[in-house]
């Protein structure tokens, strides 16, 4: 039921707001003083507390904070002085597209790989797929994206080894981005291949795969027709979960591309005591995040009808 | 016509089946009846060139003079469904439930006749008419988990004849069924095989169900097939020890209990209620409810043995969980030897009733050893310093040997689980027994075993059941008194016999019509 899910999902956002902000305000270090240096006077201090509104109640601080996120003010960043909406919409220009394009070509490569491990089961091609799979996880992707720059950009120079131009040269943005993508699809891929296959395999052996059988269908269409579409639901709640962490948990591949994301601009935030921007930036992933599992949700009830009208 | 000549089967170099030769004649109910594991289901997956990987056919299989143990599998891919249909035991899984009904019944059409998918959707309403599935409420974009499992098996008999085929192997299509159901069902598997002539190859472990049915049987033992001929003949000649050993096990009555005047009251349930509540049908609306159980009593006197009879999804489960203290009441009572009944009861209370269900394997965890799976009730009593010694005199009592102790469930038949679980069952001297189907999914011979073993339990220990099940046979071997359930109703209850041989109430009389008879001796 649609309306009902949309009343959970903005009141998931509203309880995560508070427990953001509650976490951020607990968290020791006065901004204040992080801003003038330790060695600042108290009455330096206690103005610059009261210009940031840090000297008012935290209801106050907690409602001019959500009601300034909701009109698109997030408040002027300590560090950089600048608004930090701004800094978060630049940011995500760069995650969004790189966390989509990785998650593509992850579904991409995982699809068939799945499908053709489950249905050559236990044999060579079986194992083949599932080695590479196994060595897919096991690679530290900050390794394999310093060996995709060797070879692409150094060596071929066919792609740029680092940095982003932004989006008004949109052919040499994504040219930028496509080898951090590869890096961070690699792991991905093989751990959705994995998902896939054994999900096929559970599929392949359920009764109605032998109905079907029995009507003529023949390996190859049983695989697609039936096996498939059941086996998308444990996949489509990997994928969820790929989605939350490409987006936000890009930074190693971030700092060996030298991309300005998301993933480095919380980081750099928080060892700033930037508290404003992480925040703001926080509470930015965690409704990206919610917004995704609620897409998940609804592309449940697309693929199993028994999970409609629930 | 197709007919099978001299197949066998190995598995992993082991030989299964041997030298089966079977004709299957068009317009004829052929008949494969044993055991389970005598290597029916093999044979039937054998014809249709399904058989599960590791297996090997040799012999024939003949289809118009050309052997089909010989096609590659994109030939046998090309028959399966046009000439050669099959349907299975489980309807509820039979299905894909991603799936519409129509398109499921299409698909093989616009596999095998090229057709176009409104064609196809066309026929393929044509099929669900037939099997008994009209349009008006069943159209066809209805999705299996809508449907009950008889119209899901109906679902998959069209499935099975879209592209009208010669042959239709049913492997056991009414064993997961009520016996109403059943009868429907082997009503409409008839009338198929009358109006369009097909071939229908029923394999099946019940002997009343082929003699109300096939035209000939094939009784197979151990994966040969020792007797077969016109049904009428081989059931009237028994001509081998393995067919009259069969025909004993399926009329099988345990010694009859000593009778004596009913003892104190030990169960008493007064106007139980027990109602579900349902999704709601719309937005906003009420959510509407189901009266599962509707008004109930009933009593159960100590040492008495009392039967539940009735038509899936009549209330007989979920009374038996409010029996068992697993749910609560809405309304009503349940009282155990003057004690409340229900899930906050103490332990020594619980300890009181236990449980025996259909599927032996189902109810025991597969990582446990025995000993600790038939000790499991201890938990409601304390464990005593010598429970093994308990276990071992529990599982001497059903039979099974000491050495059982260190054996995981796996390893045991489906007759040898079903000890397992009445052990498990009595380890804790409980006074009353809820047997769930618990005879349903055995073989006669074994079922003939259990049934004996349960007769002397009671003997020995005075114990009660309530026997839950909806074959009347059964029901009528074991239990003094019936109780018929319906729409979460008694809507009779006396003594066993007298209620079989003549019932009074519609529903009962419809049950005692739809139970497949043996014919007399």
């Amino acid at each position: 039921m649609l309306a009902r899910r949309l009343a959970l999902l903005a009141l998931a956002l509203v309880g995560a707001s508070a427990v953001i902000f509650a976490v951020v305000d607990l968290v020791p270090g006065d901004p204040a003083v992080f801003v003038l240096g330790t060695g600042a006077r108290p009455d330096t201090v206690a103005a610059l507390r009261e210009q940031l509104g840090l000297d008012l109640p935290w209801p106050v601080r907690y409602a001019q904070w959500l009601g300034g996120v909701l009109t698109g003010d997030m408040g002027t960043s300590l560090a950089y002085k600048t608004p930090v909406a701004g800094m978060i919409l630049d940011r995500v220009q760069v995650s969004l597209p790189l966390a989509l394009m990785a998650l593509a070509l992850a579904v991409a490569v995982a699809l068939p790989v799945g499908m053709l491990a489950a249905s050559r089961r236990g044999r060579p091609a079986d194992a083949l797929a599932m080695g590479a799979a196994q060595v897919g996880i096991a690679l530290p992707n900050f390794w394999f994206a310093m060996l995709l720059v060797l070879v692409f950009a150094v060596k071929l120079r066919w792609l740029p080894a680092g940095g982003f131009p932004g989006w008004s040269d949109p052919l040499a943005a994504l040219r930028a981005l496509i080898l951090p993508a590869f890096a961070l699809a690699l792991p991905q891929a093989a751990i959705l291949a994995r998902v896939l296959r054994s999900a096929l395999i559970e599929t392949l052996g359920q009764d109605y795969i032998r109905s079907a059988r029995a009507k003529g269908l023949s390996r190859a269409q049983v695989l697609r027709r039936h096996a498939l579409r059941n086996a998308l639901i444990p996949v489509l709640t990997i994928l969820g979960m790929q989605f939350s962490f490409l987006l936000a948990g890009a930074i190693i591949i971030e700092n060996v591309f030298y991309l300005p994301g998301l993933g480095r601009l919380i980081f750099q935030a928080i060892s700033q005591r930037d508290l404003v921007v992480v925040q703001s930036a926080v509470l930015v992933l965690v409704a990206a995040v919610i917004l995704v599992t609620f897409l998940v949700d609804l592309a449940y009830a697309a693929v199993d009808p028994r999970l409609r009208g629930r | 016509m197709i007919a099978l000549r001299d197949l066998s089967i190995t598995i992993a170099g082991r030989r299964v089946v041997s030298d089966v030769t079977l004709p299957l004649a068009p317009g004829q109910v052929t008949a494969l009846v044993g055991e389970s594991g005598s290597g029916k289901s093999m044979t039937a997956l054998a014809a249709i060139g399904l058989l599960p990987e590791g297996a090997h056919a040799s012999g024939r299989v003949d289809l118009d003079g050309r052997n089909l143990l010989d096609l590659p599998e994109r030939g046998m891919d090309a028959l399966r469904g046009r000439r050669m249909g099959m349907i299975f035991q489980e309807p509820m899984t039979a299905l894909n439930p991603l799936m519409t009904i129509g398109d499921q019944v299409a698909e093989g059409l616009r596999r095998h006749r090229g057709l176009g998918r409104a064609q196809a959707l066309a026929r393929a309403r044509e099929r669900l008419d037939r099997v008994g599935l009209p349009a008006a409420r069943f159209p066809l974009g209805l999705y299996p988990h809508q449907l009950s499992g008889g119209q899901r098996q109906r679902v998959a008999i069209a499935m099975a004849i879209a592209a009208a085929p010669d042959l239709l192997i049913a492997d056991e299509p009414t064993t997961a069924l009520d016996v109403t159901t059943q009868a429907q069902i082997l009503d409409l598997l008839r009338g198929l095989v009358r109006d369009e002539g097909m071939a229908l190859w029923l394999i099946t472990h019940d002997l009343a169900v082929v003699s109300g049915v096939a035209d000939h049987v094939a009784v197979m033992q151990q994966g040969r097939i020792v007797e077969a001929g016109p049904t009428a003949q081989v059931f009237r000649a028994q001509a081998h020890p393995y067919t009259r050993a069969l025909f004993a096990a399926a009329r099988h009555v345990p010694p009859a209990s000593p009778a004596r005047a009913p003892g104190p009251p030990l169960l008493r349930v007064a106007e139980a209620l027990r109602e579900y509540r349902l999704p709601r049908p719309a937005p906003f609306a009420r959510r509407p409810v189901l009266r599962a159980v509707d008004g109930v009593s009933l009593t159960i006197a100590e040492g008495e043995s009392v039967g539940l009879v009735g038509e899936s999804g009549c209330g007989k489960s979920t009374l038996a969980r409010a029996i068992l203290g697993l749910d609560a009441l809405q309304g009503g009572a349940i009282r155990l030897d003057g004690a409340g009944v229900g899930p906050r009861m103490p332990k020594d209370q619980r300890a009181q009733v236990q449980a025996v269900f259909q599927d032996p394997f189902a109810s025991f965890d597969p990582r446990w050893r025995v000993d600790r799976l038939v000790a499991e009730p201890f938990h409601l009593t304390g464990r005593p310093a010598d429970w093994r010694d308990r276990v071992a005199e529990a599982l001497a009592e059903v039979e099974i040997g000491t050495e059982a102790m260190s054996r995981h469930i796996h390893e045991f038949s489906g007759g040898q689980r079903q000890r397992i679980a009445i052990a498990r069952a009595l380890i804790i001297r409980p006074r009353l027994i809820l047997l769930d189907e618990a005879v349903s999914a055995l073989d006669v011979q074994v079922r003939a075993r259990v049934l004996d073993l349960l007769a002397r339990l009671r003997r020995q220990h005075g114990l009660a059941w309530l026997f839950i099940s909806h074959d009347l046979s059964v029901v009528r071997a074991i239990t003094d008194r019936v109780l018929v359930m319906d729409a979460g109703r008694i809507v009779e209850e006396g003594p066993t016999g007298r209620i079989l041989s003549q019932p009074l109430h519609p529903v009962t009389r419809r049950l005692v019509a739809a139970a497949p008879i043996l014919p007399p001796a």
